[in-house]
């Protein structure tokens, strides 16, 4: 059969992609007309650059979310007709067209590209929210209290910090190291932060009102063994959240590279909010300081927080993909981009076009988080 | 100063003998020696045999023994044996580190005056065209990591331009065989310094000297080389010296990515076969790396900003 040309190869990959488009089209257009009562992310939508990093980021987002709508095979199938084929070949069993050609096993790279936009969405995200919550909970006495405690804090971060990234991450995610408890002892030490943060959350503000403190408390101790359970030790009671060991050994070392960035980053924010007058009145009506931390100082830091979390997804997007690069962790079937970049790069010289999909969807989504950051940065200066 | 700079070179070695001990732990692991052990001999070892030969070769010893015996020999200048390359490790990796060095100089050669430029172009008209495009520029560069853009660069130079080769032979310093490489890196770290660069500018550029430069009737030109650009460049200094540690894991990525046998080459190597003495000897000489450049851009910072003054 004959290949599809350029123009009638994006004309079908656009069409598949209706769905992202459609939502598209309701979150951003709602959003729009509403943006005077949205807030910072309103604001968004008055900045050209900020808008077009938050449409790349909600276009992967939205395709992380319907893989099986969006992509026209599943992400192993294989079929000998559109093994290294280049762009627009059609596979002959099926009639379906490659749109993105195949990769060195038959497998077809646009929807394995589709399929791996939900690996990265999912732990990017979670894993930087863990390292928020690490970095917050050790940061903010860090910043507050100085002296000691944040002298070995400090060290410790610094001592991770000087760890190059790739060295670390060949040392923690192997498949020796899965053998051994590390990866559970240090998921276990870094998924109770949470629990951590949200009890000290609600115990410093409620605990005056014990009906309403009980309840949140129990909410808090509940969702968050049933997570703990699920995650760390893959015996989630209802089988709903559950994590395969290379899963968790990756993002424990996603995490543990994480943290530190994010705690110096709270620290220096927290040196800087606590000689405010607002703090020093609280400290004058008598608060708890964990009070003055969580419900003053934070909700204050909160711009350059949101605005580094950004990147730092970037940046875990990235880190993500050169684990996939360096074959660390990773099944090697698995259609995540990193993994797919390091299986097909070998064939540059057959299929020049075989690595570009792959590469492109990522640096796609890093720049958009990027742009987005840069947009958000821009309107919370005009406060 | 001295007394600041002591201090330092003394956190700098208790930095340096947790890292090594944290490495000298994660590499001799139980699964870690066991892979050690059948590769160095024969794969189809029994598990009574593995466990001999670790006895025999005195892996079985306390670790906090193992690692002061290796301390001892570290710091006398015997850096131990690579079972990976089978010779001493004091063989391999100078040369190795020789071939990154020249590596790493090339890309600071083209980094640093490029970022510098484009920061100082953009940020001395802030919100300008040029800023802006410039700076979107910028995001975009540090947006690509060296995988994706070495790839996509391997695409359109070497298969379909054919002008540059997509594997890059260590030691051989030619435009067709270091180009790849050098704007892989070069292009990465590139961004990152543009920006700061940019924001430091424009920083000084509404700072009030200037103002009385400009009333004073200078031109723009003269106003920018001779008055801003000396402050505004002390904030990048500190940047570009931390991007040493970056260029450190590009430098892993890009040299695999172009088979470029260099010290990252010999890293990957070494943690893929749990080559422990090379291991070791490889994570001293990043963490040095870090820790170092660390020291510089303090110290250096200290001594060009005057109103800085360190306790």
């Amino acid at each position: 059969m004959e290949p599809l040309g350029f123009f009638e190869i994006w004309a079908g990959v656009i069409g598949r992609f209706w769905p992202v488009w459609l939502c598209m089209a309701v979150i951003m257009g709602g959003s729009f007309a509403f943006k005077s009562r949205l807030g910072l992310y309103g604001r968004l939508y008055d900045s050209g650059v900020g808008m077009i990093g938050l449409g790349i980021v909600l276009f992967w987002v939205l395709t992380a979310i319907f893989p099986e709508v969006i992509a026209t095979f599943g992400p192993l199938e294989q079929f000998a007709s559109i093994k290294r084929k280049p762009p627009g070949t059609i596979e002959i069993e099926t009639g379906v067209a490659a749109y993105f050609g195949g990769d060195n096993l038959g497998r077809d790279l646009f929807s394995r590209m589709v399929h791996g936009s939900t690996f990265v969405l999912t732990v990017a995200p979670a894993a930087t929210l863990v390292a928020y919550m690490v970095g917050i909970s050790l940061g903010l006495p860090a910043g507050y209290f100085g002296r000691k405690i944040d002298a070995v804090l400090t060290f410790i971060a610094n001592l991770v910090l000087a760890f190059p990234v790739i060295l670390l991450f060949y040392l923690l995610v192997t498949p020796g190291v899965r053998e051994t408890a590390i990866p559970n002892v240090m998921s276990g030490v870094f998924f109770a932060f949470p629990i951590v943060f949200f009890g000290l959350l609600f115990h410093s503000r409620y605990y005056a009102r014990p009906r309403l403190f009980a309840i949140q408390m129990a909410f808090t101790v509940v969702i968050g063994a049933w997570l703990y359970a699920g995650l760390v030790f893959d015996a989630d009671p209802l089988g709903i959240v559950s994590l395969d060991p290379n899963e968790l050994n990756i993002f424990a070392a996603v995490v543990f590279a994480s943290s530190p960035g994010v705690f110096r980053i709270v620290r220096g924010l927290t040196m800087d909010i606590k000689t405010r007058d607002y703090v020093a009145a609280a400290q004058t009506r008598g608060e708890n300081p964990w009070y003055i931390m969580l419900w003053e100082i934070l909700p204050n830091a909160r711009g350059p927080l949101i605005v580094d979390a950004c990147l730092r997804i970037g940046y875990t997007t990235i880190l993500l993909g050169t684990l996939g690069f360096f074959g660390l962790g990773l099944a090697p079937e698995s259609p995540d981009w990193g993994s797919m970049i390091n299986q097909t790069r070998g064939f540059i010289r057959i299929a020049p076009t075989i690595v570009l999909p792959q590469t492109i969807a990522l640096a796609m989504l890093v720049l958009g988080l990027n742009l987005l950051a840069d947009g958000l940065r821009e309107q919370s200066l005009k406060d | 100063m001295l007394a600041f700079v002591a201090r330092r070179l003394a956190v700098m070695v208790a930095t340096m003998l947790a890292l090594t001990f944290v490495v000298f732990t994660l590499v001799n692991l139980e699964p870690n020696l066991r892979k050690l052990a059948l590769e160095q001999n024969n794969v189809r070892m029994s598990q009574d045999a593995v466990n001999i030969w670790l006895q025999e070769e005195g892996y079985r010893r306390p670790l906090v023994v193992r690692y002061g015996e290796w301390l001892g020999n570290a710091v006398t200048g015997d850096l131990g044996y690579s079972t990976r390359f089978r010779k001493p490790v004091a063989d391999i990796l100078p040369e190795r580190l020789g071939y990154t060095g020249i590596l790493a100089f090339w890309v600071m050669v083209i980094m640093v005056p490029g970022a510098l430029i484009i920061g100082v172009l953009a940020g001395m008209r802030e919100g300008s065209k040029t800023d802006r495009s410039l700076s979107v520029l910028s995001i975009a560069t540090t947006a690509t990591p060296e995988y994706v853009s070495g790839i996509i660069f391997t695409v359109i130079f070497a298969s379909w331009l054919g002008i540059f080769k997509g594997v890059a032979k260590a030691g051989d310093v030619t435009f067709v065989n270091f180009t790849l490489p050098v704007m892989t890196m070069a292009l990465y770290g590139m961004g990152y310094i543009a920006r700061m660069t940019r924001a430091s500018m424009a920083e000084v550029m509404t700072s009030q000297y200037i103002r009385t430069a400009r009333l004073k009737g200078l031109s723009f030109g003269a106003i920018v080389v001779k008055h801003a650009l000396r402050n505004a460049l002390i904030a990048p200094f500190t940047v570009i010296m931390l991007q040493f540690p970056w260029l450190l894991t590009g430098v892993v990525i890009v040299e695999k990515l172009f088979n470029y046998k260099g010290f990252g080459w010999v890293l990957v190597e070494a943690a893929d076969n749990n080559d422990i003495d090379l291991l070791l000897s490889c994570s001293i000489v990043s963490v040095a790396v870090v820790i170092v450049t660390q020291l510089i851009s303090d110290v250096g910072y200290a001594y060009l900003n005057p109103r800085i003054r360190v306790r």
